[in-house]
């Protein structure tokens, strides 16, 4: 299989704060890798250097075999149309209403132009999040899940071949996390995309999950399919499924 | 971090807004120009501010005439008011206020918007969206303010002159084609010319430095009030310092 990100020995600190201190990552295409740690352990930071939102201080990162780092700044863009990004914080542009957050993507990543396709893509992915009657809404008049699942309407209408998720489903109940996560998961399996998941949802990421890492003080410190780090002999990394 | 002299601190901030610039300047001929967007911003900044500026170019001018009247009468030379009120206003007062005011007005919520998009990653939220965020923010903002403030500039100087003439006409009987007559005579484009350009200097440094402040301070919340003062305050020294030096050059190009 083909490797599409390639992470070796990563490393990044903030000030005198060592934050990441030597991340090893490889990701095949068409995998589903959730990512567990505790607040502030590092997780975000690793997928906005993926993403190239962040520069490492030390270290190799590879998306489609390109390292980011050395990538100018018409070439990074061109990469990033390729790659999705759900901000944790969903990061929907305030001065825009719910469909025009989407057509932003829609016209610079694919380069739609008409305006008929635009609309049915709009409402298709819409329904996907269960948001369909909020398209002229604007952000400020969605609720905090709403706001969540709007921000993954827009990192998913343009199909990207890597799809990086910060907390999908955090703050939603648990039957629309449930749907959320078999959202995802359909997702990878019909267009194979790849994804890297960062979740403190244990049931999406029993759901979503090809692979599980555990992220504990800037490194890697588990790495196993679901089932076994659920049924590990170490208690601190049990103690993350409970 | 090192301590710095406030000196030194000026420096780097002066540079820091010189590599800004560049990267302004360079994202103005990149292709997929963002001509929707430019509309836009033309729009909110020249809407949001035409009232403002109506007046105070209004009130302006009657000031400037009431003010001016009696010393004028006392020398016999009050039938020089139109010329001298409309050669100042235009030459001098009128940009200079009216950017002030804009910079009070515009630079601070280009700070503030653009601070807040980046506290709240909507900034990154745009890079990985296949958009380059100079291109798109920053790029229309300050052309659409180089645009807007000339015109809302002309527009408060025609302003003054009415409302000069409201007040010349009611203290000393004045008809309006004698007003406007003196008041547009006097005018040659040594007057104009060098004001026009200095209100687009005006323009582009209000929007600059509006979005250098947005993009700068990054940092919670609290950053965004931050964005918005230092956007007035820098923005207002820079049209002082762009006032002196375009004066200065106009002088020795002109009249030496
Ligand atoms: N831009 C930044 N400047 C300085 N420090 C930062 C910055 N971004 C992150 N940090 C620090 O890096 C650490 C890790 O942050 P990160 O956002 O990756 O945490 P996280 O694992 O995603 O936590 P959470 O689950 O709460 O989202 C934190 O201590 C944070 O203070
Ligand atoms: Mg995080």
């Amino acid at each position: 299989m083909e490797v599409v990100i390639e992470i070796k020995n990563l490393k990044k600190s903030f000030g005198d704060i060592g934050i990441l201190k030597g991340i090893n990552l490889t990701v095949k295409k068409g995998e589903n890798v959730v990512i567990l740690g505790k607040s502030g352990s590092g997780k975000s930071v690793t997928i906005k250097c993926i993403a190239g939102l962040l520069t490492q201080d030390e270290g190799s990162l590879k998306v489609f075999g390109e390292e980011i780092k050395d990538l100018k700044e018409d070439e990074l863009k061109a990469l990033r149309c390729r790659i999705g990004f759900l901000f944790q914080s969903a990061a929907l542009y305030d001065s825009m209403t719910v469909r025009d957050n989407l057509i932003f993507p829609l016209k610079r990543v694919l380069k739609i132009k008409d305006n008929a396709l635009i609309e049915s893509r709009c409402i298709e992915v819409l329904e996907a999040v269960g948001l369909a009657d909020a398209i002229d809404k604007m952000p400020s008049d969605l609720s905090g899940g709403m706001r969540k699942r709007m921000g993954l309407a827009r990192t998913l209408i343009v199909k990207p071949e890597i799809i990086l998720y910060d907390e999908p489903t955090t703050g939603l109940d648990t039957i629309t996390s449930k749907e959320i996560s078999n959202l995802m998961l359909q997702i990878q399996k019909k267009y194979q995309a790849t994804s890297v998941i960062i979740t403190h949802d244990i049931p999406c990421s029993s759901i979503t999950a090809d692979r599980v890492l555990i992220i504990d003080d800037g490194v890697f410190i588990a790495e196993g399919t679901h089932e076994e780090l659920e049924n590990s002999q170490d208690d601190y990394i049990r103690s993350f499924f409970k | 971090m090192q301590k710095q002299l406030p000196f030194t601190k000026s420096l780097v901030a002066v540079a820091d807004q010189a590599y800004f610039f560049q990267s302004f300047f360079r994202n103005i001929f990149k292709k997929g120009f963002e001509w929707d967007e430019l509309f836009r911003q033309s729009y909110i900044i020249g809407y949001k501010s035409i009232g403002i500026t109506t007046l105070t170019g209004f009130i302006l001018g009657i000031v400037m005439t009431l003010q001016s009247l009696p010393t004028l009468k006392e020398f016999g030379a009050a039938s020089y008011i139109p010329s001298m009120v409309s050669v100042s206003i235009i030459r001098e007062i009128g940009p200079v206020i009216i950017a002030l005011i804009c910079a009070g007005k515009i630079a601070s919520s280009i700070g503030a918007e653009l601070s807040s998009m980046n506290v709240t990653e909507q900034i990154d939220a745009m890079k990985v969206s296949g958009a380059n965020p100079i291109q798109f923010l920053v790029v229309t903002r300050i052309l659409a303010c180089a645009v807007m403030i000339p015109l809302l500039t002309i527009f408060a100087d025609a302003m003054a002159l009415v409302g000069g003439y409201i007040a010349a006409a009611m203290n000393g009987g004045i008809t309006m084609t004698l007003y406007f007559h003196k008041a547009l005579t006097i005018l040659d484009y040594t007057d104009v010319v060098p004001a026009f350009i200095k209100t687009i200097l005006f323009g582009i440094s209000i929007g600059f430095i509006g979005c250098f402040k947005g993009f700068t301070y990054n940092n919670g919340t609290a950053s965004v009030g931050l964005a918005a003062n230092s956007a007035v305050v820098t923005s207002s020294i820079w049209i002082i310092i762009i006032d002196g030096i375009v004066v200065q050059l106009t002088n020795s190009i002109l009249y030496t």
